[in-house]
């Protein structure tokens, strides 16, 4: 038999409804292995794990009735980004100290709803912001996988849904939930060798979800496969009436996309992504993804998305001044930190509080973004952005368009690199931000991206394909990525998991 | 004459601006289903959007953007069908968000103008610069700890109207009467109850003052001052301040001032001395607002009829002096209750009524002509009384004193207290004969040419019959038996 | 465009940052360094482009007016740091 831990979500759901195991058993057993890998690999901050086997039980209680929902009995991470009810959310800051939000997320509500059982928060970059995991207020989170030849350096998950990344990697959630802001679902799912979709913008409600850059940020799942990746996003999307920008849009089943055949699907390859002293087994491993997918009966275009390459600098604009705005509300008055001198006024006590309460990555951002909202810069700064990132939307949409489209989806690299170790990239902000380049697009442009396993470096560390698809045509994309998961056949498997206990003690 | 400001080296005029902001008449509030009744416990209507938690989202409540658009209506300005909410940054106590949610670049509503009428008769045109929504901030208690403020967020979130006029006012006068106007037209429309009481209206006053044919000189923005009385006398406060300063050799700086209501004068806010930069933007979590033309139309064929055109109509319609008009349709409901009173009756007696005994009782009796002591119904089965004869004018100032007294009908008055005039000529001719037997010399005088006299035996038949001969019928008795 | 020392200070005055000097040096080299790097924007010809604020395209949707909130002061509160009675406490502010 399987052992728990080692199912794929769609595995679990089979061996479930065929009663091969329970709920609770599954909850047990990855609520053992966290117990186990979770002070090396420090994925999780929070392990709700009394609750997680009440709900289990309930949930084999559901599933005996006959209730059994599409995600019954599914263990699953979750960002500590999402609001959960009763459960403190800290959004990987010192500032919200023990919020304990009186709200649950509409994402997880959803989950919730569909049967899932939340075995814990998953760490993440302080406030989402960071492509390394590395600036959380809980610590960093360490990627399970190490090189090949240098298996003592400690590598990072990527960021900033690094928690929910490494936890899956390690077989300790069957899938977690997570978000993107500019890479932060596909990025870890490259760097941790699984596979992370970011939906199209509105697809899933932001209601409930601590605000990084509301015009950007995407919640989606994180899954060991594609179709995994589709179940849980069937579960987590739908139209909520409490976010402004959530679509009213029907909710495909996106599962059955996957099984979809890509013959005679025309597929982008933008020559603005050949980046300069790019590592040559990125270049290959993207060409290899292309010609697995020719292979499938696809063909391969090359396209041009000529203000790709300003994307970066563009959301390194946009981003930080939503943030700037929508980190204004952590001033120590209603809930989190709060930090004042005797005899304080008001004004020094939101100093002293945001001082103490942020980190140092949050406030570079917040610097940024206040700096370039103000008198005298915004037009030179953030109206520039808003103009550029139009560019880059058209782009996109001249390749998309409904007639006459030149293609049904885009292929590129996921990440300019593998995983790099803990130590690096920390002291340039701008080194660390060219992680997102090839991810950043799509958030700009608000389209569905994916991220696919696909081959391993030289090192041996996992290397990712991105697919990037049409507005609300999440279906394609999981077709073309499960048909580059179903070529590249990756079964490498990270150095600290579940159940390989070896080489989890060291 | 126009107002000026007597300064050591001469006239000063005076140049006025108002930014008005009136809460919009809704259950709900802007962004959140919280209630926005006044005077709930503290926080109590307060949602997680409200409060600013994390995660929580705005969603914009339709009715307040109608009251919105039925204001541009009103003011007849153009109603902007693209618009949009950006966020206005900074940090205070009682903005929760950190930011406020208003529209800075584009309102929903656009140029319009208001007429106001000025004591000498003389009407003004006052352009309204722009109209938006933006959200309310909570509330700072500060005498309730010696060294706390108490923040209370029931208001947080609250819709407001944003109403900018142009800086077209001259005296204190005009820009009274340009709120006055303002509220009026607000009220009629139901979109701000006007209570200035509650805060449902208040102005930052923008002043200025400059030599006569000079352009405009720097202006000083007095906050949050909640009355009328309280706009004029702070306009007149601050411009005597600004000559004052000019006349030392010295400069207006362009600042934020309080009116200290107690002292009569401005003074600097210490809390807004920091430069302002509120880094505006557009809000990411609201996608434009965009009207359909069509929607527009239907508030605009709903709309009441607005103060202007009631008051016309008056004149027109009903013979009414222009004075007459305008005091009856400065508020909505005195104009309703003259209606109803005057529906099917003489409306110039109505008015007479309404203006004369109703406003004299609503003084005497301190209440609004929402809660009148006699209902418009009352008052017009009243006139209805006099009409048919049953009273004569003065039976019937007697009989509306006892209605305000017991609230009671008219009807029911006359019959309890036989108040009902007497008609019976024979019975008249009895008193008449009677006062003219008991006063022979009297007689013998007015016969001899004294007609001054008539009066003085109309008045006795009166006193004789307890004031309730039909007057007309005294005198023709009187004549008949004297002549 | 490059920041001065007092520019990162009335920055970090805005966003309610206390930093003591060292850090507002640091901040200094920082932004510096990646307001640099978004240079490359200015570039890009954007004449008669219409800027892009949201991530949907779509229009507000309205809400219809009812009373479907509040009535939970204790679960606003209950956060608080400074809890007084049914208010928040502040230090005192001067108006």
């Amino acid at each position: 038999m399987t052992r728990p831990t080692d199912f794929t979500l769609r595995g679990a759901l089979d061996a479930l409804a065929a009663r091969e195991i329970s709920a609770e058993e599954l909850a047990r057993a990855h609520l053992d292995a966290i117990e186990a890998l979770n002070p090396r690999l420090n994925a999780y901050v929070a392990v709700t794990g009394e609750r997680a086997l009440e709900r289990a039980r309930a949930s084999d209680a559901r599933r005996a009735r006959g209730e059994a929902g599409p995600l019954e009995g599914v263990p699953l991470g979750i960002k500590d980004l999402f609001c959960t009810e009763g459960v403190r959310t800290t959004a990987g800051s010192r500032i919200l100290g023990d919020f304990v939000p009186p709200y649950e997320s509409t994402v997880t509500a959803n989950l919730l709803r569909d049967g899932a059982v939340f075995l814990g928060k998953t760490n993440l970059d302080e406030f989402a912001m960071g492509s390394s995991n590395t600036t959380s207020a809980a610590g960093p989170v360490e990627n399970p996988w190490n090189r090949r030849n240098d298996p003592d350096t400690r590598l990072v998950p990527g960021g900033s849904s690094g928690g929910s990344a490494a936890a899956v990697a390690a077989r300790l959630a069957l899938g977690a939930t997570a978000t993107d802001t500019g890479g932060s679902i596909r990025q870890p799912a490259a760097f941790c060798g699984i596979a992370g979709m970011k939906p199209t913008y509105g697809r899933c409600s932001r209601w409930g979800v601590v605000a990084f850059a509301s015009s950007l940020d995407q919640a989606g799942p994180m899954a060991r496969t594609v179709e995994d990746c589709a179940t849980l996003l069937r579960s987590m999307s739908g139209f909520d009436p409490k976010d402004s920008t959530s679509a009213d849009m029907p909710v495909p089943d996106f599962a059955a996309a996957c099984g979809r055949s890509v013959k005679g699907l025309r597929i982008g390859v933008p020559c603005e992504y050949r980046l300069d002293g790019m590592p040559a087994e990125i270049e290959a491993l993207w060409q290899q993804g292309l010609e697995w997918l020719r292979e499938a009966g696809a063909e391969t275009v090359e396209i041009s998305l000529p203000h790709a390459k300003y994307a970066l600098p563009t959301y390194y604009i946009v981003a930080p001044a939503e943030a700037s705005s929508n980190l204004a509300r952590y001033d120590g008055v209603r809930y989190g930190l709060r930090v004042e001198e005797r005899d304080g006024d008001l004004q020094d006590l939101y100093e002293r509080t945001r001082a103490a309460g942020f980190g140092a990555e949050v406030k570079r951002r917040i610097m940024i973004g206040t700096y370039v909202l103000s008198a005298g810069y915004y037009d030179a700064y953030y109206l520039k952005a808003q103009k550029v990132r139009a560019l880059i939307k058209r782009d996109f949409d001249e390749v998309f368009a409904a007639s006459g489209a030149k293609v049904d989806a885009i292929v590129t690299p996921a990440t300019p690199s593998a995983a790099f170790g803990m130590d690096e990239k920390q002291d340039d902000p701008v080194a660390m931000y060219l992680n997102d380049v090839f991810t950043v697009t799509a958030n700009l442009a608000g389209l569905p991206g994916l991220s696919v396993p696909a081959g391993l470096d030289t090192q041996g560390l996992p290397l990712g394909l991105q697919v990037i698809g049409r507005a609300f045509d999440e279906e394609t994309v999981f077709a073309v990525g499960a048909a580059l998961e179903r070529a590249a056949a990756f079964e490498a498997l990270p150095a600290v998991m579940a159940g390989k206990t070896a080489r989890a003690a060291g | 004459m126009s107002y000026t400001v007597e300064g050591s080296t001469g006239a000063w005029e005076v140049v006025v601006g108002l930014e008005v902001h009136a809460q919009v008449v809704s259950e709900s509030k802007l962004f959140s289903g919280a209630a926005t009744a006044f005077g709930a416990e503290p926080n109590t209507q307060v949602s997680l959007v409200d409060a600013g938690f994390p995660g929580m989202l705005p969603v914009p409540n339709r009715e307040c953007v109608a009251q919105a658009v039925r204001t541009g209506l009103g003011l007849g300005a153009e109603i902007h069908l693209w618009s949009r909410f950006d966020r206005k940054n900074y940090f205070y106590a009682d903005l929760p968000q950190g930011y406020q949610i208003s529209q800075y670049a584009h309102p929903v509503v656009g140029e319009g103008a208001v007429e106001i009428e000025l004591a000498d008769g003389a009407r003004k045109r006052v352009g309204i610069t722009r109209l938006h929504l933006e959200q309310d901030a909570g509330k700072s208690l500060h005498d309730q700890h010696p060294s706390k403020s108490y923040i209370d967020l029931n208001r947080s979130g609250v819709a407001l109207m944003e109403i900018v006029s142009e800086p077209d006012m001259r005296s204190p006068e005009e820009a009274g009467a340009y709120l006055t106007k303002l509220r009026q037209i607000m009220r009629y429309l139901g979109t701000c109850d006007g209570n200035m009481d509650e805060g449902s209206l208040r102005a930052d006053v923008n002043v200025s003052v400059r030599k006569p044919g000079e352009g405009f000189r720097t202006r000083c923005e007095v906050k949050n001052v909640n009355s009328i009385r309280f706009v004029m006398q702070a306009v007149e406060a601050e411009a005597r301040r600004q000559v004052e300063v000019w006349e030392e050799g010295g400069t207006v700086r362009q600042e934020t001032r309080l009116f200290d209501t107690a002292r009569g004068v401005t003074r600097s806010m210490r809390s807004k001395e920091e430069a302002h930069d509120y880094r505006y933007f557009p809000d990411p979590d609201l996608p434009p607002l965009v009207l359909e033309q069509g929607w527009v139309e239907e508030l605009k064929a709903a709309l009441p009829e607005l103060p202007d055109a009631r008051r016309a109509r008056y004149a027109r319609d009903f013979g009414l002096s222009p004075y007459d008009a305008h005091v009856l349709v400065l508020e909505k409901e005195t104009a309703a209750y003259f209606e109803e009173v005057a529906h099917g009756r003489d409306p110039k007696l109505a008015a007479n009524w309404v203006m004369g005994d109703l406003f004299a009782a609503l003084n005497r009796t301190r209440r609004g002509i929402e809660n009148p002591p006699v209902s418009a119904r009352d008052l017009g089965a009243l006139l209805d009384l006099m009409g048919d004869g049953t009273l004569s004018g003065k039976l019937a100032k007697e009989v509306f004193e006892a209605m305000v007294e017991t609230g009671q009908a008219p009807g029911a008055i006359v019959e309890e207290r036989g108040l009902r005039q007497v008609t019976d000529t024979g019975a008249i001719e009895e008193a008449a004969r009677a006062v003219l037997d008991g006063n022979a010399g009297k007689v013998a005088e007015y016969r001899g040419g004294k007609d001054k006299l008539f009066g003085f035996f109309v008045g006795q038949v009166m006193k004789a019959m307890a004031g309730k001969g039909n007057p007309a019928l005294v005198n023709d008795v009187l004549k008949k038996l004297l002549g | 465009m490059s920041l001065d020392a007092d520019t990162v200070r009335r920055v970090a005055s805005l966003a309610r940052i206390r930093m003591e000097p060292a850090e507002l040096a640091r901040m200094e080299a920082e932004l510096n360094g990646i307001l640099g790097w978004v240079e490359q924007l200015q570039a890009v010809p954007t004449e008669g482009v219409e800027p892009m604020a949201g991530g949907g395209a779509v229009s507000l949707r309205l809400r219809e007016d009812a009373v479907a909130d509040g009535g939970k002061a204790e679960a606003v509160l209950a956060n608080a740091p400074d809890r007084e009675g049914a208010y928040f406490g502040v230090p005192k502010v001067v108006e």
